[in-house]
Formats: structure tokens, sequence, C-alpha cells
């Protein structure tokens, strides 16, 4: 399974979006580097969601936005490696409007906001055969709902207290 | 004639990692089929089952939208630069 590199601080702003933007669709591009063996976000170039007749449950970012990402990103000597939108009361899979609209390498992720909470955050990839969605590992540990995070966070603790 | 078709990232996989491709061709249409014969593994992700470009991919001729030109009937000239530039969509 690929995995993708997401720092905390850059996962919050995610969610930070996603509640922003509720109960609406929040979109953004992923900026970072993608090399044969990692893939890790450094920045978030964050876009108004263009579908004003459907911003509950769909999200729009036009090819004039894509190139303004793109420039973004050049000017960090980075690229866009990816998108991430929330699926407002709804869970962080990708539907099949998301599979149809896919393109191929890119890194999806997709944040739950539910009753304009952030919670379950996941990322994907479009099969080069366009069948399917394949899960990508978000690491590290970003992908959890903040309230799971404090219990893994406490389960820790409490394992390396035993350990003693 | 010799145009330059621009490949943006999620594509390049798909044709040797290469970021531009040149070919022979007199209009956008032909350009497009040319690139899809040549790499075949890009046909599914330009066209639709029924041959039609899909509603996100996006085709500049020198930074100009097909759309509002002549759509793939649009002539190319020498040197001209043909674009391929993502749109993206979604929702739950």
């Amino acid at each position: 399974m690929e995995t993708i590199a997401v720092s905390e601080i850059i996962a919050n702003e995610i969610r930070a979006h996603g509640a922003e933007t509720y109960p609406h669709e929040c979109c953004g591009a992923l900026l970072g580097v993608d090399s044969e063996n990692s893939r890790e976000v450094r920045a978030l170039h964050k876009l108004v969601n263009r579908r004003d007749d459907s911003p509950r449950n769909r999200f729009s970012v036009t090819s004039d936005d894509v190139r303004d990402a793109d420039r973004a990103a050049q000017k960090n000597g980075l690229e866009v490696i990816g998108w991430y939108h929330s699926h407002p009361d709804h869970p962080s899979l990708p539907s099949e409007y998301d599979r149809e609209h896919a393109w191929p390498w890119y890194s999806y992720i997709i944040v739950s906001v539910m009753e304009g909470k952030p919670g379950k955050m996941a990322s994907w990839r479009l099969t080069d055969d366009r069948l399917r969605f394949e899960p990508e590992i978000i690491s590290p540990e970003a992908s959890a709902a903040p309230e799971s995070r404090v219990a893994t966070s406490n389960l820790n603790t409490t394992s390396s207290g035993g350990s003693k | 004639m010799p145009v330059n078709v621009m490949i943006p990232t999620p594509l390049r996989p798909f044709v040797g990692k290469k970021s531009a491709i040149e070919l022979n061709a007199a209009s956008v249409g032909e350009a497009l089929r040319a690139l899809t014969t040549e790499y075949a593994d890009l046909r599914k992700h330009l066209y639709t089952d029924d041959g039609k470009i899909r509603s996100f991919v996006n085709v500049y001729v020198n930074d100009e939208d097909i759309r509002y030109l002549e759509k793939e009937n649009t002539p190319l000239k020498d040197g001209d630069t043909v674009s391929i530039v993502p749109s993206i969509a979604g929702g739950r």
C-alpha cells in the first residue's frame, strides 16, 4: 500500500478548512514532493469550491485554479501531488462521483465533517485502470479523528508505562 | 506539422515520465489521437468509453481553451503548444 506523509499541522489545517466551510465541501491542493519511494505533503493551497449550485455534496476546481496551484507549488520548489476535500455529514470514503472524476497518480485526501466537527481523514489513489480507489496510508497517524487520537495517545502512554 | 503536447503530472507515468511530447498533427483531435495511439494507456484517462474527451480534461492551444476555438477541430500550425490541463471534481 502507498503511503503519504502528512504532518499534524497540515492535517489540522485540512480539518479546520472542512469545519470552516461546513455544511459545504471545502477543497484545496496538496503541495509537496514525490519520489519513487515516498510522497510528502509540505503545504496546502486552499481553494474556493466553484460548485455554488451544489456545494453541500460536490466540489469543483477549475483548470485555472489547477494552473494557479501548479504555479504556487513551483514557486516553492514543490509540485501538486494531490487534492483534498471534505465530506460534510458523510464518511471519508470516496464516492462513485469521486471515482468517475478522479485522475490517476494524485493523492485524494477526504476529511469527514460530522455536524460541523472534523473527524476521520483518509487518503486514496485511483488505480491505473480507473476501476477503483486504493486506500493510502497517511503517516504519521494523521488519519484518526481527534477523539481517537487522544485515545491512542493515552493507550501509548499506558503501554509504555506498563513496560517499565 | 510538429507541435508540442504538454503532459500534466498525473499522466506522465503513462508516457515514460515525459513532460512534453513532440508529434505531427494538423488539428487538436489529430494530436490527441496520435498521442493515444502511441501511448494507448492514456486513452481511458482522456476519453470516455464512447470516445468523447472527458469533462475534466481541458485542452489549450497556446493558452487558449479549445472550447472557445474550434474544439477538437482547432487547427494547429508549426510550433504550437497543446496543453492538457486537469480540472478536479468530486463529492460525497
